[in-house]
Formats: structure tokens, C-alpha cells, sequence
């Protein structure tokens, strides 16, 4: 699924990264804890994240993640927008609670992005 | 330069320097990605180094990490100075841990670290004096 049309489900808006909006994705994560993201995060997932300092940008360029999306609302700190431009990842930002945001990606047949197999 | 060597820096990390937190992992991984190993050698590399990296940031005053590259192997030194881990045992367990708040706003701090280092290199080896520092010695094979 386009990156552009993920965007459409979560009511989400775009912070940086407007030239991804064609890429394409099968999987998304959900974690507020980094270590979680580094420990089962598939690359090329999808994250979904409370979590706005700079070290989600920073754990989603580390675990290969691609494309970080802030829910319930919250928008990334101006060194995590800083750092995602510098490292071309693209950040969205939507209202939807956790849980909602993962139903309807869930739903739309996104697949998990992550696994505790080691 | 040793035989075999394609490369060798030596990093600096201030402990509590929370603003810089995870430079030094990214710069590792640049590095290795432009050297040109597998992605998924790179990517366990950046992990291993980044969780590692935290912990000195929340846990050490001062430490140094020696990256080290030979055809054959990424080698990744940590050693710092600091309080040191007094049951290292009970730090490799999964969910163990003794964070601030302040590290668990930052999204560590839940036990994973240590496992998660482990879980990424082909050897670890870690260790410490309580109220000196600890050593971390992880290696990722290149092929």
C-alpha cells in the first residue's frame, strides 16, 4: 500500500518527506518503547510511535524503518523533524489514538512489521 | 595500521548527554554503509552500537567506543567509566532494569539493552567493576 493512501486511513498529515508519499509498504509496528523497535522491528516497516524526541528518529534510522507516524496527536520535537530531513525519513502525525490507528491499517490488510521470533 | 584493517576510529561519548545521544551509532553506521557491508550486517552493527552507546549516555560519565573493520569482521569496543554494573547476570535478563524516568521518557530504560546487543553480535563479551565502568566487547561477522 502507497505511503499516500496510509496517510488517507490515519487522517494523518505530513511533517517531512512529501516525495515518499509513492512508496510502498506491507508491514507497520507499533511501539513506545525504542528498544522494542531495535529488538523486533522488520526493516521497511511502518512505525507507529508516541514517542516524539529525537531518538525515534534516530531508532527508526538505526532499525531501517520506513516512515515513522506520530498518533494521538503528538508532533516530533524540531531535532527529530531536523534529523528525519537530514536522514530522508519520512514523519507523519495523526490524531487517532494507538489503537484505532493500528485497527484500520490492520484492517486494510497491512501485515505486522514486527517479530519476536528470534 | 594492523594487518587486515579497512578501518579504525575512535569515538568519544559523554555520559547524560542526552542531546547527543545516538550520534555516535549513526556515524557507525554511515561508515559501514559506505565501507559496503550487507545492509543486515550494517543494521545489526547500528543496533548492537546504538542500544550500547545508551547505555553509556544513562548510565556512565565518560566512555569510549573503537570501531574496528577488517574484511572478515566489525568490531565494536565499548569501555567506560562510571558506575559499573554490580550483577551483570541480572542486567543481561530481558525486562531487568534500574532506568530513571528521564531514560524511559526517552524510550530505553525497559531492560532490552544488554539482550538486545547480544542478540544482534556473533560475540559479546561484557565486562565490569562496580563503581569503574564496564567493557563491552561485541563483534559482527561480515559474511
Amino acid at each position: 500500500m502507497k505511503l499516500t493512501e496510509i496517510k488517507e486511513i490515519l487522517n494523518a498529515d505530513v511533517i517531512t518527506g512529501d516525495s515518499h508519499l509513492g512508496d510502498e509498504f506491507e508491514e507497520v509496528c507499533s511501539a513506545d518503547l525504542m528498544s522494542d523497535v531495535l529488538a523486533f522491528a522488520t526493516p521497511g516497516t511502518i512505525l507507529l510511535t508516541g514517542l516524539t524526541n529525537v531518538q525515534s528518529v534516530i531508532t527508526a534510522h538505526v532499525a531501517e524503518v520506513g516512515a515513522v507516524v506520530y498518533i494521538r496527536g503528538k508532533r516530533p520535537d524540531e531535532d527529530a523533524i531536523k534529523l528525519a530531513m537530514q536522514k530522508n525519513l519520512p514523519l507523519l502525525a495523526s490524531p487517532l489514538t494507538m489503537f484505532e490507528a493500528c485497527g484500520r491499517l490492520y484492517k486494510q490488510g497491512l501485515k505486522s512489521g514486527s517479530s519476536t521470533a528470534k | 595500521m594492523e594487518d587486515g584493517v579497512l578501518f579504525f576510529q575512535e569515538f568519544s561519548i559523554m555520559g547524560k548527554d542526552f542531546s547527543n545521544a545516538g550520534s555516535v551509532s549513526t556515524e557507525i553506521k554511515s561508515i559501514l554503509k559506505e565501507i559496503g557491508f550487507d545492509p543486515v550486517i550494517v543494521r545489526r552493527a547500528a543496533i548492537a552500537a546504538y542500544e550500547a552507546e545508551m547505555n553509556v549516555v544513562m548510565y556512565a560519565d565518560r566512555g569510549v567506543v573503537r570501531l574496528r573493520v577488517t574484511p572478515d569482521k566489525i568490531s565494536i569496543e565499548l569501555e567506560d567509566e562510571g558506575q559499573g554494573i554490580e550483577d551483570i547476570e541480572l542486567a543481561m535478563q530481558e525486562g531487568y532494569s534500574t532506568a530513571t524516568p528521564e531514560m524511559r521518557e526517552m524510550g530505553f530504560g525497559a531492560g532490552m539493552g544488554l539482550p538486545n546487543i547480544k542478540r544482534n553480535s556473533d560475540h559479546f563479551e561484557i565486562t565490569s567493576q562496580p563503581g569503574r565502568g564496564t567493557k563491552l566487547n561485541i563483534v559482527i561477522k561480515a559474511r
